[in-house]
């Protein structure tokens, strides 16, 4: 009988600790069966974050460091220059990413640092319980936006692909989600073409990836499909905001 | 013959740091130590290594994590206000038992306060300055020549303890041009990189963290296993000076800058027939508490001073280590205002006279 489906070689047959319905356990595969498919399982070194997957290291087959909240970039930044063969990824959450590490995305970002960034943006805190994130959408509840996040108390959701797309230096930024199967498939040739521009040294590519948080978001992991669909979507609009590595390709 | 060469201070680091085998420098510019990143802008790219201007000093810490993952010898340099937003990388460095080497051209505070040479990060150097159960080696040159010896030393014992590494030196210390030989690499055997994230080629996945969850005896049974290191560095690599201590009656505790300044106080007193002598830490943490203690035993030390440019910080060291036994008398300037030998002769005369003359 033809094997159709199988656990990626890159991820551990371990349980994860994330919630039903969560976006985290879709993306970590996604990446495994990336890694499997480019052989580079040996070359990796995945930075994690603070956040939900502040455990990522013990979900694959490679090696993995921790890194303090909001310091991935800075770190991948020491790897990737000590060792320019390795591939290097960094995997951050939004209040990671575009709170508390702000200046260090920015500035990898500018510095064009040659590594892969998987920015997963489900518009809210999820470790600590559900506070406003700075992707939270306007009009959101959350443990720190009780009546809504309001634009004047709190600005507006940031969005970072966008933001990113200001500098000169990113040779690839696309914003993917990971809602239902078709997504997930873009997400995953998304993914695929980071890497592989990463192992050709291209330069930074950044992946943002749209995710559920049923638990913090409040409702079942399939209402937290249609939220996703009807509300960030809306927001945040998907597809490929710049690809240099196209370019460099049919050259 | 040895050649004896000029250079200052914040440049003359920099060569240590190559000698000893460093390749990664990240920081971010900041006075009194500006000379450190220009100079390893230059220099670095010409022995193969390379140097970035970080966005901030917590990138620059989080990118010396980066380095020391992949098992290279990589340094930050700062002063104060920027070794206190390290704290938090420091911390981790600790926790997850990283190399690093960390140097504190320290500045007066607190806040801003000014671009001056001062020894007020004492506290923060000696007390693991960042959040939880740690400490960090610091080292503390008095000369250029010796902080560019240290530097070598500072990677040995990252290495050799997986520890960060702090060298405590002053905008004296770093601006001041001096006459020096340049270290020898060091041949000290140090244990291999087992831990390196270098990809997991033919073997099983690393990983590194300093988070420690489960059990939940996790974390504990790891501090006892840094308690261990720690005490392990207290007994091998305890270094000070001892100066004219023979004969001592008062002894001076001082160290760095506020040492050289004490050295000629001493001269002037031993010249009006006192007998002065001086400890000088050269690490701060360990601190050199057990010399100190032995003085404090001996019935002809009547007394100590100590000497600082702070308002008294590694004075409750001294005490500590005294235990009471004898008086612990404190001289010090602060925030740049430096101390001056015939203030700290009169200070002499004083303690002398209360607690020699008397006596006899």
């Amino acid at each position: 009988m033809n094997v159709v489906y199988k656990r990626p070689k890159s991820l551990k047959d371990v349980r994860m600790h994330y919630c039903p319905g969560c976006g985290h356990s879709i993306i970590h595969k996604l990446l495994a069966s990336v890694i499997d498919e480019l052989g580079i399982r040996e070359e990796m070194v995945i930075v994690g974050p603070v956040g939900c997957s502040v455990l990522i290291y013990n979900y694959f087959e490679c090696d993995g460091t921790e890194s303090p909240h909001g310091r991935a970039q800075a770190v991948a930044t020491g790897v990737k220059r000590a060792q320019p063969d390795k591939i290097v990824v960094c995997y951050q959450g939004d209040g990671d990413l575009a709170a508390i590490g702000t200046a260090e995305t920015i500035h990898a970002a500018n510095r064009g640092e040659n590594f892969t960034v998987i920015f997963v943006n489900n518009a809210i805190y999820g470790m600590t319980g559900g506070q406003m994130a700075p992707t939270t959408l306007l009009g959101q509840k959350t443990k720190t936006s009780p009546f809504g996040r309001d634009s004047g108390m709190a600005g507006y959701p940031l969005k970072m692909c966008e933001l990113l797309n200001q500098l000169e230096a990113p040779v690839y930024i696309e914003r993917v989600s990971v809602h239902d199967v078709k997504h997930i498939m873009k997400a995953k040739k998304a993914m695929k073409k980071a890497l592989t521009y990463q192992k050709k040294g291209l330069g930074y590519t950044f992946l943002e990836v749209l995710s559920m948080c049923p638990t913090n978001w409040g409702i079942s992991p399939l209402n937290s499909v249609q939220w996703l669909q009807e509300y960030m979507l809306e927001y945040y609009s998907l597809g490929v905001q710049r690809d240099l590595g196209a370019a460099e390709d049919s050259k | 013959m040895v050649k004896k060469i000029l250079m200052r201070g914040n440049e003359a680091l920099c060569e240590g740091a190559i000698i000893a085998g460093c390749r990664y420098y990240f920081g971010y510019p900041i006075t009194p130590q500006n000379e450190v990143p220009a100079y390893m802008s230059r220099r670095l790219p010409e022995v193969g290594g390379c140097f970035i201007q970080a966005e901030s000093e917590i990138a620059s810490i989080n990118m010396i994590w980066g380095a020391a993952v992949s098992g290279k010898r990589a340094m930050t340099s700062s002063s104060s206000p920027g070794i206190s937003l390290m704290q938090e990388g420091i911390s981790y460095l600790a926790g997850a038992e990283l190399p690093a080497v960390i140097v504190n051209i320290v500045r007066g505070g607190p806040g801003l306060g000014n671009i001056a040479p001062s020894q007020a990060d004492y506290f923060q150097a000696t007390r693991g300055g960042g959040h939880g159960d740690y400490f960090t080696p610091v080292l503390a040159p008095a000369t250029v020549e010796e902080l560019t010896h240290m530097m070598v030393d500072a990677f040995d014992l990252a290495d050799l303890y997986r520890t960060p590494v702090i060298v405590f030196g002053d905008g004296i210390l770093g601006q001041m041009t001096e006459p020096l030989v340049l270290p020898e690499p060091s041949r000290r055997v140090l244990p291999p990189k087992d831990y390196v994230l270098d990809g997991a080629r033919k073997r099983d996945p690393r990983k590194i963290m300093s988070l420690r969850l489960s059990p939940p005896e996790a974390l504990e049974q790891h501090n006892r296993k840094l308690r261990k290191k720690y005490e392990e560095i207290i007994r091998k690599e305890i270094r000070y000076e001892e100066y004219m201590i023979d004969d001592a009656q008062v002894v001076i505790v001082s160290f760095g800058t506020s040492s050289r300044v004490a050295r000629a106080s001493i001269h002037m007193a031993r010249e009006r027939g006192m007998k002065i002598g001086m400890v000088r830490p050269k690490t701060l943490w360990p601190f050199p508490a057990e010399i100190i203690s032995e003085l404090a035993d001996n019935h002809q030390v009547r007394a100590f001073i100590d000497v600082e440019m702070n308002m008294g910080q590694m004075i409750e060291d001294v005490r500590l280590a005294v235990s009471g036994r004898r008086n612990v008398y404190f001289y010090g300037r602060t925030a740049g205002m430096l101390p001056d030998e015939n203030e700290l002769l009169e200070k002499i005369v004083e303690v002398t006279n209360e607690c020699c003359l008397q006596k006899a």
